[in-house]
């Protein structure tokens, strides 16, 4: 409590403000540093990698279904090559043909059928009731007769149902035919289908116009403005893979990653949420976030108790130097009025003796016979008489200023409170009898010494022997001293009459620089040095006070007893 | 000067004191005591005197503005050995008296002092002697 007070000093809480904020810079500002340069860094490489993978793995799908693309053609074009149209023309081979082909690559081809140059299916073989079918209409006959081989975008077609159409044209002799088979829609699907990276990486096929040529799935399509963006870009630019971010329309940040097929009719795009994609940057970046916080949390409350607990300590060792400095002085004071005194004392009892002396030899002179008869000679004893009494009386007075003056010695040594009493009562007698204060002891004849200085017990002595003077100035009263003794302590009770001090205030009176004289009057030290000096001694004082009555301050000190003295020895 | 003793050889006494007007008043009682004083008023007169005169006890305050009292004392010790030295001492300075009866003084006394204290002293180191001279 008394160091929180000590703290509320606007030097200690600015000291204490800067301590804490330094601290915290210099802490906080290389972890931020850190921290940021290593998700950055992070960030980076870890991106390069997803991307890189991403590219890999859309580039082996693309040679995937470029791959199958090509190998169904060559499928149809060899049987175009190898056989003839009466061969093709009779359902029946017809049907035996598709029949190897898919026991040969699964039901990847769902029909074939060949039809002339007028769109006129002549054969079929397959599921569907499509023998007759006219064609001559169908966007994919258009394109299958122009060119020699050919694969269609995927359409409805006359059966409903989502597939396209691999074709190859062949002159044979009677006309120009073309030998279709249709590509099983979900199989084709499946090979788009099967990527799938995380939560909402998938990927899908659009044509030239943008048309999907994949079911994708349906929660996250890209919208046609951005399959437009990718369409250009991707003619822009003949790259193989090329790999980009875009924002769509709700906000999302999606990367994409782009491969043409089909020589560029066709693009494969892989579409997944950034987020999702660098989800790993985003929970380091979670995990850095935590640290940080705690870590800052920790250099926080660090910097707070070490700062506090720094000043705390800077603030008691100002504190106990002032103390000490103040204790110098007043040691210092005592000792220099201790030797003015004495110098005094001594310069004084000259003249006394020669005064007294003189008297003793008018007092001789007297006891001769011509004196004898005098009338006044009564008088004369008496005035002379009065005479030794008052030198003997300016005797002891310059005896109690030089005993006390004697013992401006800040030496440890054996010290003999009793006596320390007598003589400190003598020198404040005097005072004391003008404020109508009379002093009564109560010593304990056999009271062992105590191991101090004698000019610190002196000061203690009579700074509360002052303080109670002081307060009892007005009132009189009187202060009565007492000494006990109880197992190895050193008991000794100083007792008044005054005022008594307030509740209030009694909690405080042993803190430094706290008075209620008036400024000027006290430093408020006082009874802090004497704190200070008996704690130091290993005792301890005490003060109880009832307003109106009365305060006794009690100071315990150790005695040194027989024991101790042996256990000193030894130890020394 | 009265003698109340004239029969017998009165103490001869030597004080030395460099406070005259104590020194002076001093030898006055004391004669009318017996005792015959003779004045040194420092540590040099002292030395002076006694190598010229015999002296029963001396008196020596032992702070004087010439020379300490405790170097007067060794002083005293060495010429005449056998002569008891009596010190005066302020208050409070017993540490130095102590030191001189080390030093072979006889006994000392603190200032301002009572006469009968000092004729009791003086006495005390006269020796028997001369103790009825005294009474």
């Amino acid at each position: 409590m008394k160091n929180n007070r000590l703290l509320q000093n606007p030097f200690y809480k600015s000291l204490m403000r800067n301590m804490f904020l330094t601290v915290i810079l210099v802490s906080i500002t290389p972890m931020i540093l850190v921290i940021i340069l290593l998700l950055s860094r992070f960030q980076t490489s870890y991106e390069e990698k997803v991307e890189a993978h991403l590219k890999e793995l859309v580039l082996k799908h693309k040679q995937n279904i470029d791959g199958f693309l090509k190998e169904r053609m060559n499928n149809i074009r060899y049987l175009s090559k190898v056989l003839n149209i009466e061969q093709l023309s009779d359902e029946q081979f017809l049907d035996e043909r598709l029949a190897i082909l898919q026991s040969e690559f699964g039901p990847v081809f769902v029909d074939m059928g060949i039809v002339n140059d007028k769109g006129k299916q002549v054969a079929y073989a397959g599921p569907f009731k499509l023998g007759e079918a006219d064609y001559h209409e169908a966007e994919w006959f258009k394109k299958a007769n122009t060119y020699p081989n050919f694969v269609s975008d995927v359409f409805l077609g006359l059966r409903g149902l989502p597939h396209f159409i691999v074709s190859a044209k062949k002159d044979f002799k009677g006309g120009e035919y073309i030998l279709r088979a249709t590509i099983d829609f979900v199989a084709f699907n499946n090979l788009v289908e099967n990527i799938r990276i995380g939560e909402t990486g998938f990927a899908f096929i659009v044509n030239h116009a943008g048309e999907f040529q994949t079911k994708p799935r349906a929660a996250s399509v890209p919208n046609r403005a951005i399959l437009d963006e990718l369409l250009l870009e991707g003619k822009k630019i003949p790259e193989k893979v090329k790999v980009s971010r875009k924002e769509d329309s709700s906000g999302r940040d999606h990367i994409y990653v782009t491969a043409s097929l089909k020589n560029d009719d066709w693009m494969l795009i892989y579409q997944q949420d950034t987020a999702d994609a660098f989800s790993i940057v985003r929970k380091a970046f979670q995990i850095a976030l935590l640290i940080f916080t705690i870590g800052s949390l920790g250099i926080v409350i660090m910097s707070y108790l070490i700062s506090h607990r720094t000043v705390k300590r800077i603030a008691r060792a100002d504190q106990e130097k002032e103390m000490m400095n103040q204790q110098v002085i007043e040691t210092g004071k005592l000792a220099s009025i201790g030797e003015l005194a004495a110098g005094i004392a001594h310069e004084i009892n000259n003249p006394v003796a020669i005064m007294v002396e003189e008297a003793g030899w008018i007092q001789d002179l007297l006891e001769e016979e011509e004196f004898k008869k005098s009338e006044n000679l009564d008088e004369l004893n008496r005035a002379l008489k009065q005479i030794g009494n008052q030198g003997r009386r300016c005797k002891e007075i310059t005896h109690k200023l030089l005993s006390f003056a004697r013992k401006t010695d800040s030496r440890t040594q054996e010290v003999d409170i009793n006596q320390l009493i007598r003589e400190i009562i003598g020198i404040s007698e005097q005072r004391a009898k003008y404020s109508k204060i009379v002093f009564q002891s109560d010593l304990y004849s056999g009271l062992p010494n105590v191991r101090a200085s004698q000019t610190e017990i002196q000061q203690i002595f009579l700074n509360i022997i002052n303080n109670a003077i002081d307060a009892m100035e007005k009132s009189g009263g009187s202060i009565t001293i007492s000494t006990r003794q109880s197992t190895d302590t050193v008991m000794i009770e100083f007792a008044d009459t005054g005022p008594g001090i307030p509740m209030a205030n009694l909690g405080r009176i042993f803190d430094p620089f706290f008075t209620t004289k008036p400024v000027g009057k006290g430093t408020g030290l006082g009874l802090s040095i004497c704190y200070g000096i008996v704690k130091k001694l290993g005792g301890d004082i005490q003060v109880k006070s009832v307003v109106g009555f009365g305060t006794t301050f009690q100071i315990l000190l150790p005695a040194i007893t027989t024991q101790n003295e042996t256990m000193n020895i030894n130890n020394g | 000067m009265q003698d109340t003793h004239p029969s017998k050889m009165p103490i001869r006494l030597l004080l030395v004191d460099d406070e005259a007007g104590f020194a002076e008043v001093i030898k006055k009682r004391m004669a009318k005591r017996g005792v015959l004083v003779e004045i040194a008023g420092g540590g040099s007169e002292a030395i002076q005197l006694l190598r010229s005169n015999d002296f029963h006890v001396a008196i020596l305050d032992l702070k004087m503005e010439d020379m300490d009292g405790l170097e007067v004392l060794k002083i005293f010790k060495k010429m005449v050995p056998r002569m008891p030295v009596i010190m005066l001492t302020g208050h409070g300075s017993e540490a130095s008296a102590r030191e001189g009866i080390q030093l072979g003084a006889f006994d000392y006394l603190t200032k301002p002092c009572e006469l009968e204290d000092l004729l009791k002293k003086i006495s005390d180191a006269a020796g028997a002697d001369h103790k009825e001279d005294l009474k």
